[in-house]
């Protein structure tokens, strides 16, 4: 397996066993290279550290989750790999400026206004120009 | 003085399989999925790293827009992949096409050194086709 195809299996790793604890020694091993080495090779291909993809990813996966409103926010906590509400609500601040609360309330306003009035979120020269006459 | 682009338009043959195929090939986000009471749906996405544009891929059927015939030629251009879409920039063009190519994105080209960089060519699963270029370290 070439060089690129190791480090891109240990992403996928990461994009398919996000919410279970992932540690740099798994990853390594998932790439066949040394820490070290994996480590050096991860940051130089994607242009950040295992540990800050994985977050991005738990986040990422965390707004899907809140979004779709099925969950309560400790159970997001725990399906994106959290430990703590704590830990999740302050590395979710972090990346986003809101807390989860806050992000699935005005993703729930945003979503009302998309369904009831979709016009608000389309340029009228698409809308005109696409759409059949309502 | 015009500062940036905010919308750009993919033509695409299937919405829901062009929604498959941006999300959850490419990896990029849904910025707005709005459908109005006619039916027109207005589906944007865009990389999850670049949330200042809106990535319109916009349904080809006959309508306001096309007449029947219109429609058809458009379809069938893009179906034969003669329309070339644009440049996706990518922090590195190998990786990111071994990762593409496991997913089951059809590449034109490999992975080729560029004056102006590394780059390989995909199409989208309508016909579209894009570049997918990582710049020289440096620049």
């Amino acid at each position: 397996m070439d060089l690129y195809a190791r480090i891109v299996r240990a992403k996928l790793f990461i994009d398919e066993h996000y919410s279970s604890p992932i540690d740099l020694e798994t990853l390594s091993s998932e790439a066949c290279f040394s820490k070290y080495h994996f480590l050096r090779l991860f940051k130089r291909t994607y242009n950040k550290t295992p540990y800050q993809y994985l977050s991005e990813i738990r986040i990422e996966k965390a707004k899907q989750k809140l979004k779709a409103h099925v969950a309560s926010i400790s159970e997001v906590c725990e399906d994106v790999g959290f430990e703590s509400n704590t830990s999740f609500t302050a590395k979710f601040k972090e990346y986003t400026g809101e807390t989860p609360a806050v992000f699935r309330l005005r993703a729930m306003q945003t979503q009302h206004l998309v369904k009831t009035q979709p016009t608000r979120f389309i340029p009228n020269c698409f809308s005109s120009q696409f759409s059949p006459e309502e | 003085m015009i500062t940036r682009l905010s919308h750009y338009t993919i033509y695409v043959l299937d919405q829901d399989q062009a929604y498959d195929f941006y999300v959850n090939k490419l990896g990029f986000e849904v910025a707005t999925d709005a459908t109005m009471d006619s039916g027109f749906r207005w589906l944007t996405v865009r990389p999850i790293d670049q949330k200042d544009i809106e990535i319109v891929l916009m349904l080809v059927k006959p309508g306001p827009m096309y007449d029947d015939k219109t429609a058809a030629q458009l379809r069938e251009l893009i179906q034969k992949g003669k329309l070339g879409s644009g440049v996706f920039e990518t922090n590195d063009c190998r990786a990111t096409y071994a990762e593409l190519k496991a997913k089951g994105v059809e590449f034109m080209s490999e992975p080729k050194e560029q004056f102006y960089g590394i780059e390989a060519l995909f199409k989208d699963n309508s016909g579209n086709w894009f570049s997918l270029s990582e710049k020289p370290k440096g620049n």
